[in-house]
């Protein structure tokens, strides 16, 4: 009997309760990996303000966040690289892309008795990932690194074997730096490496260079930064030798924005600029210009509004590199797009 | 003569039969269903390449050109030489624990091989990354230099690649085969030893011939390990270096079907990209099958064989090999 009428008091209480549960507005979204601890911290905070906000990323990769926006299963996509005009032509409805920060890509290496910080430009840097210049006292490296001297060491190129967005940045660099990398290679998540070993992910790739004598690899450079792994500097377009750095990044992004399309889908590496770092990259959130639910997208515009502005601020601590003001001022009128 | 009763167990009969049988019928149901997915999600690429796809050794997502061999071969590769290295070892084991080995041991050795299958794949695959990948990378640079020209060990030092692989997968298929081997053995029935040791046999005859007895199901033991070789996927990609190459060297950086899918399955955007990966599993999937249905073959071929020699039936346990069924 009595254990009836505890029963019935739960029950009551939660049919009751049940309301104020279900005025939470519940958004989900899915997408890139890279940005996934920026976007969950943008949702947490922004949850604190907004506490009827309840927003649900999956960092299922930037294909799978294509593919579900294009199903129509998320509200909103996220993507390391723009999605292609064939893409684009694929969704139910048109969609616009947002960056909302930026990351960049560093070569790493391991040269046994070379603690040098080596500097690298394009041409080479390509030249060695097509395989084409195999020790690292090849003349074009010496030549690069004055003063530092550089052994009879095979290279050995670590790659990634996942598909993924520093892939992608990576390659694009080299592309636009090296017409037979283009060629021979080309852009995408994944590509045909013409040598070397893949490991899975950036911890994968940092493993297989930390343990190889001779070898030169790609990490984001987030996880160089948390793991305070050494990297190499690469020449950007104006001929300066940059070290990757939050600041580089974003002056990267500055430059880029005096020639900004529209459509905001921009690569951004090899940007001129005297303080550009050359392997930089958007990221950037995807939404329908016209969405069926103008509640949710409502909420999404204030909140992507509230990540430009005041959530850039969490940026340097998670080691995201901020977007600069000018494209901040350009997505702002942007958003104006959505229809609501 | 029919009382209530005995009606009641004939209903009760039936129905357990009709239930059983639903569930021997939902594992073909679902067998059929992967293949018809597979086949249907993958079309794109199908009649893009035809048969090409078995045969070609280009993967390259940009220009989007693809082709299995590449894998295929990394995949069968890797998991015969897993299997040359764990099937001796394997049987060892299940010799010593089934016919050996002190009463007292017995039990604690068979439950630390089992132990083995059940540590996670992600767990192999690290300590290969950080304990056997530079201990094959050692070997690698001590390998002197005529023995490099030999095919079989070209290449330069990078510890990753197809033997660090093999050895791995070796390690992760050794309880799965020790342990099927040894209940064969343990089924052998005692008359067969006896009479053995009857006509003046060692004991190390004895053995042989209990491992004759049961060479059906050691056999299925192999198999299962084979496929369980096959289709791990995580400790692999780990490893092997992930070069979609065909080169026959075990110091060389290869690739395996599963690896593949695992690593390119979440950022192919493309719909074609997409659909190959897809269709590497319906390779995968054929494969299994394949293999399958040849160890059936042979498995066949010998009981037949004995049934020749012996009027008793083999031990067939264990034959039942469930071929890929890695993660």
């Amino acid at each position: 009997m009595k254990l009836a009428r505890i029963f019935l008091t739960v029950a009551f209480s939660t049919l009751i309760a049940l309301p104020a549960i279900s005025q939470t507005t519940q958004i989900n979204g899915a997408g890139a990996t890279f940005p996934y601890p920026i976007y969950s911290k943008w949702f947490s905070e922004y949850g604190k303000i907004h506490p009827e906000v309840e927003v649900n990323y999956q960092s299922i990769g930037s294909g799978g966040g294509i593919r579900q926006l294009t199903a129509q299963t998320v509200f909103f996509g996220a993507s390391d690289g723009p999605m292609n005009d064939e893409q684009l032509k694929g969704a139910p409805g048109p969609i616009l892309h947002f960056p909302t920060v930026l990351g960049a890509v560093v070569p790493v290496y391991n040269i046994p008795g070379v603690d040098a910080k080596l500097k690298f430009n394009g041409k080479v840097l390509a030249d060695v990932i097509l395989g084409k210049i195999t020790k690292w006292n090849d003349a074009a490296l010496v030549a690069l690194n004055p003063g530092v001297k550089l052994p009879a060491t095979d290279i050995a190129v670590a790659h990634r074997s996942d598909g993924s967005g520093t892939t992608y940045i990576f390659v694009d660099y080299l592309s636009k730096v090296s017409p037979e990398f283009k060629e021979k290679v080309g852009v995408n998540t994944s590509v045909n490496w013409p040598v070397g070993v893949g490991g899975k992910g950036n911890e994968g790739v940092a493993g297989l260079v930390k343990q190889t004598p001779g070898a030169i690899g790609y990490v984001e450079l987030i996880y160089a930064l948390q793991n305070k792994i050494a990297f190499g500097s690469v020449q950007n377009a104006d001929g300066e030798f940059i070290t990757a750095s939050l600041d580089s990044v974003t002056a990267a992004a500055t430059s880029a924005s005096k020639s900004m399309p529209a459509d905001f889908r921009v690569s951004i590496t090899n940007a001129p600029g005297k303080s550009a770092y050359p392997i930089s990259s958007f990221t950037w959130m995807l939404f329908y210009e016209n969405p069926t639910d103008k509640q949710r997208a409502k909420i999404m515009v204030d909140f992507t509004k509230w990540a430009l502005t005041d959530g850039q601020k969490y940026c340097a601590e998670l080691g995201y590199a901020p977007l600069p003001k000018e494209v901040v001022a350009l997505e702002m009128e942007a958003l104006k797009k959505i229809k609501l | 003569m029919k009382t209530p009763s005995s009606r009641r167990r004939n209903t009760d009969d039936r129905a357990f039969r009709l239930g059983t049988g639903f569930f021997a019928l939902l594992v073909v149901l679902l067998v059929a269903g992967i293949f018809i997915e597979l086949y249907r999600t993958s079309h794109l690429s199908l009649a893009k390449f035809g048969f090409r796809f078995w045969t070609g050794r280009t993967w390259d997502p940009v220009s989007g050109e693809f082709g299995a061999l590449p894998f295929i071969w990394g995949t069968l590769y890797s998991s015969m030489l897993a299997m040359l290295i764990s099937t001796p070892i394997a049987l060892g084991i299940a010799i010593f624990l089934s016919e050996l080995s002190p009463r007292r041991l017995r039990t604690p050795l068979a439950f630390l091989t089992e132990l083995l299958a059940a540590v996670p794949s992600i767990v192999y695959g690290l300590w290969g990354v950080f304990v056997l990948v530079p201990i094959v990378r050692k070997l690698q640079v001590v390998t002197p230099d005529w023995l490099k020209k030999v095919p079989l060990f070209s290449g330069p030092p990078l510890g990753v690649g197809m033997l660090s692989a093999a050895l791995i997968l070796a390690v992760m298929v050794i309880p799965f085969t020790s342990s099927v081997a040894r209940e064969v053995l343990k089924a052998v029935p005692a008359t067969q030893r006896e009479a053995a040791y009857a006509l003046g046999a060692t004991r190390w005859e004895a053995i042989q011939a209990a491992l004759r007895f049961g060479r059906t199901g050691i056999i299925g033991a192999v198999i299962l390990g084979f496929g369980r070789a096959v289709g791990e996927t995580m400790a692999v990609t780990m490893v092997i270096g992930n070069n979609p190459q065909i080169s026959a060297s075990l110091y060389a950086p290869q690739y395996s079907m599963s690896a593949v899918i695992a690593n390119e399955f979440t950022e192919a955007a493309d719909n074609l990209y997409l659909s190959a990966l897809i269709e590497i599993g319906l390779v995968l999937f054929v494969i299994t099958v394949i293999v399958n249905a040849i160890s059936r073959l042979l498995i066949w071929s010998v009981t037949r064989e004995v049934k020749a020699k012996a009027p008793k039936p083999a031990t067939t346990m264990a034959l039942a090999a469930p071929t890929g069924g890695g993660e």
